[in-house]
């Protein structure tokens, strides 16, 4: 397991490659040829992940014994009595009496079936080969002192486990495709160079992020990833919106940022460790003793959680962000860095799951703001022209989809979800990006129309990836949609019903947006100028690998009766097999549900209606044409959509100008009567002292001894030159004086 | 003693040279005053060398006439210059020294 227990090599090479290309890249290498820098390095790291995530499955498929962790799950079998199926009967009554008899009370009928459901999935479990993976640890190696600061000592190594190498995978695909993609798109551009340099930093930011061993690298992978986010939206700086876009995801950001510390702070607290490893094993070792702690900072942490994945309040910055170049868009802005908070949360899950009590209630904060941002994103998709930003509101719904999940507490839904949303998203992005390419720049969609025929490469990919979004049987986000509904409908123990809404709501809205975007993008007629053409093939290839992922991206974790009838039991859950780090989950009681065939058709039959409502409106001219024209309460939701929900308003003019001003006036006083004063009384002390010196010091004391020397030494020239008369005898009379002086002065002293 | 009236001799006529170095004005009587301190000189050397009955006070002597001799030479040369270039031999006249 070499790869496991060297895993700091992958976040070190891209690292290197920035190095390189930003010390070297101009002069030494060429500014044409610095992209093989960083796909050379994107590919070492491409192939170290897949080997690490190689070796992972082979430590759960064939766990040494150090592997196996040491947790005893019967140790808390009695304050989560359905962990087992076989003392479920007996706990069922205690449970529910003690701690829970309002839910039991209420819900009876529904608790009742359910938890039969998990009993059964349980035992399901314990038979197969998925138990044995349950009990896996992951591979913890540290330096125990990178540094020290009063006595506390800071950790740095890397932590990985099924879910890390997940998100190696992941991040490696994507950026390598990103690389290569680039190498196209931005070709030419002034700041080439730089623009690799930070393709690079960012890739070895998340990796870095991604493999955190403790809570201070976690914040600093964070960080670091903010700031790449931030120098790629600002890539085309000359123009001002791109770079307030720059500063919104910035300062945003910032906003989350103090949630993140402030969080991470109140675990060390509790805890006192960095460890990730050490905290989640401490809340699944004794779940609920320390439950105010963990809702303080599962709250803290949600804001951060808000800022970086574009959750409600704190989304706005995400649409902006498409300012940036459209691979960046693809990379940072929908497949990996607006997930780092999602996987915050997976990889902190007991925090979450234990502070926001999501085993036991039927809502949450977490499920709350995920829903809430899935359903808002949703709607805004619809109003927006910019094929970026509906691409971007479309991210922003899907991970609220993710945040949902992890709310009700289907933890490898999310993670699937990711897994495949990283890929379709991707593909939907850089499909934007080559639109734009051909099509003169734009990204205005009414400027577009009619496409399919000019790039049927892009069309057929985005086509997919599309399918895929909508969560069309068999794509991709077909398998992981089904099992964040499956997980809303059956929650943990009385299910999660507004989430189910929620999240049907969203499959339908989702399927008609993006059927939306697909119309005005590729039928009607072309209503731009000049001739669009195909893109080259460095843009396409990454574009179908993509859309590859998007079509069979689901087998990763296809659920069983699936598969049983082709005699693959064996692959079922994969992603759930290996991704989970049930040591903690299994602590906590995390169930997972059955497979469920009505749900599935329910989802698909959403979808697919979202699909055929928009076909109708748009291919058959069917349905209100010109309502929000006409119907003026249509219109002035339609406008509310338009601006946004007006939240940037709010934001602005409201919120910041209300504490701007007083601020920025008292700033001011501030400065004018506080700071500019002691600025200036400094620099009058200074004038008049420096007066002084010059005249007392500089002019008296030291030119004074200088000129005084001088005269000195011309004073006494002058009386010297006298006695040089030139005239021998005068000499003579000296010499012989002085001599005669001397003798009698020898006469006398002898 | 005979040696003191020698001593005295010598003295006097050292200061005989000094005085003509110091006031004589003609050039030429300056070297001749030379010459006087230059006996003065050798009349000591002779007298102590007899004193003490070693030779080398006698042989000193010898020499310090000849060298005299040849500095009369250069000196009465040079005088011979001075009165060609400025015609005058009067010490006093030359100050090209001067500070």
């Amino acid at each position: 397991m070499w790869m496991l227990e060297n895993a700091f090599l992958i976040p070190l090479i891209p690292a290197l490659s920035f190095a390189v290309i930003l010390f070297f890249g101009k002069r030494v290498i060429g500014s044409g040829r610095v992209h093989l820098i960083g796909i050379t390095a994107v590919s070492l790291i491409w192939v170290l992940s897949l080997v690490a995530a190689f070796q992972w499955t082979q430590r759960v498929e064939h766990p040494s014994s150090d592997a196996i962790a040491q947790i005893s799950v019967d140790d808390h079998g009695d304050d989560h009595g359905d962990d087992h199926g076989d003392d479920h009967g007996d706990d069922h009554g205690d449970d529910h009496g003690d701690d829970h008899g309002d839910d039991h009370g209420d819900d009876h009928g529904d608790d009742h079936g359910d938890d039969h459901g998990k009993a059964a999935m349980h035992s399901e479990s314990g038979h197969g080969g998925g138990h044995g993976s349950a009990l896996i640890s992951p591979v913890v190696t540290s330096y125990s002192k990178w540094w020290s600061n009063g006595g506390v000592d800071f950790a740095i190594g890397t932590h990985v486990d099924g879910l890390t190498v997940l998100l190696l995978v992941v991040v490696a695909s994507i950026s390598l495709l990103v690389h290569i993609y680039s190498t196209e798109y931005v070709k030419g551009d002034r700041r080439y160079v730089h623009y690799y340099a930070f393709l690079s930093l960012f890739t070895a930011a998340m990796l870095f992020f991604v493999m955190a061993q403790n809570i201070v690298q976690l914040i600093v992978g964070w960080e670091l990833v903010g700031v790449c986010s931030f120098g790629l939206i600002g890539h085309w700086w000359e123009e001002k919106p791109n770079t307030d876009a720059a500063l919104k995801a910035f300062l945003t950001n910032r906003v989350g940022d103090i949630g993140l510390l402030v969080g991470m702070i109140v675990l060390w607290g509790t805890f006192g460790t960095f460890s990730i490893d050490a905290i989640n094993t401490a809340i699944s070792a004794s779940p609920g003793t320390q439950h105010f702690a963990l809702l303080v900072a599962a709250c803290c942490l949600m804001a951060a959680v808000a800022s970086k994945s574009g959750q409600f309040p704190l989304h706005t910055w995400l649409p902006d962000a498409m300012a940036g170049p459209t691979p960046v868009s693809a990379l940072i802005h929908a497949a990996t860095m607006v997930v780092a908070g999602v996987y915050m949360i997976a990889r902190l899950y007991p925090v979450f799951y234990d502070g926001f009590s999501i085993g036991t209630s039927s809502i949450n904060l977490m499920a709350f703001i995920g829903g809430f941002t899935a359903l808002m994103g949703a709607g805004l998709a619809f109003a927006q022209w910019d094929i970026k930003k509906v691409l971007a509101y479309s991210t922003v719904s899907q991970l609220g989809y993710m945040v949902m999940a992890l709310g009700v507490g289907a933890w490898t839904a999310a993670i699937f979800h990711l897994f495949t949303h990283a890929f379709f998203k991707a593909c939907l992005f850089l499909g934007a990006g080559s639109v734009s390419h051909a099509a003169h720049h734009t990204f205005d969609m009414r400027k577009m129309g009619g496409l399919k025929k000019f790039m049927p490469h892009t069309y057929w990919t985005f086509v997919i990836a599309t399918l895929a979004l909508s969560g069309i049987f068999p794509f991709a986000g077909f398998w992981s949609k089904d099992e964040i509904l499956l997980g809303a409908k059956v929650g943990q123990q009385s299910g999660y019903p507004l989430m189910l809404i929620f999240g049907c709501a969203v499959a339908f809205m989702t399927a008609a947006y993006m059927t939306r975007v697909v119309w005005y993008t590729f039928h009607g007629e072309y209503r731009g100028h000049g001739h669009p053409h195909e893109s080259p093939k460095v843009m396409t290839v990454p574009l179908w690998i993509l859309a590859g992922m998007a079509l069979v991206g689901g087998a990763f974790n296809l659920p069983g009766p699936v598969l049983k009838p082709f005699g693959l039991e064996g692959l079922a859950h994969r992603v759930q097999t290996y991704a989970e780090p049930s040591v903690y989950l299994s602590g906590l009681g995390l169930s997972h549900p059955d497979p469920s065939l009505s749900m599935a058709l329910i989802g698909l039959g959403l979808a697919l209606s979202g699909i055929i409502v928009t076909y109708l409106y748009f291919w058959r001219n069917m349905g209100p044409k010109g309502l929000t024209e006409r119907n003026k309460y249509a219109k002035a939701g339609y406008t509310f959509l338009e601006n946004k929900y007006y939240l940037d308003y709010l934001y602005n003019d409201i919120i910041v100008a209300s504490i701007k001003k007083p601020i920025a006036n008292s700033a001011n006083w501030f400065n004018q009567n506080v700071l500019d004063k002691a600025v200036n009384t400094a620099g009058e002390s200074a004038r008049d002292s420096g007066r002084w010196i010059y005249k007392w010091i500089d002019q008296g004391a030291i030119d004074g001894s200088v000129n005084a020397a001088a005269r000195g030494a011309d004073t006494s020239g002058e009386g010297l030159r006298t006695i040089q008369s030139g005239k021998v005898q005068n000499y003579g009379q000296l010499l012989f004086g002085a001599a005669a002086v001397l003798a009698i002065v020898f006469v006398i002293v002898i | 003693m005979l040696l003191n009236q020698f001593l005295i001799l010598g003295a006097v006529l050292f200061c005989i040279g000094v005085y003509g170095v110091l006031a004589r004005k003609n050039a030429v009587m300056v070297l001749m005053s030379i010459e006087l301190m230059l006996n003065a000189v050798n009349i000591n050397m002779v007298v102590f060398g007899v004193q003490h009955e070693v030779v080398s006070g006698q042989v000193f002597a010898l020499f310090i006439i000849a060298v005299a001799a040849a500095e009369v030479g250069v000196g009465l040369a040079i005088v011979l210059l001075l009165y060609r270039n400025q015609t005058s031999i009067d010490v006093e006249d030359f100050d090209l020294m001067k500070g």
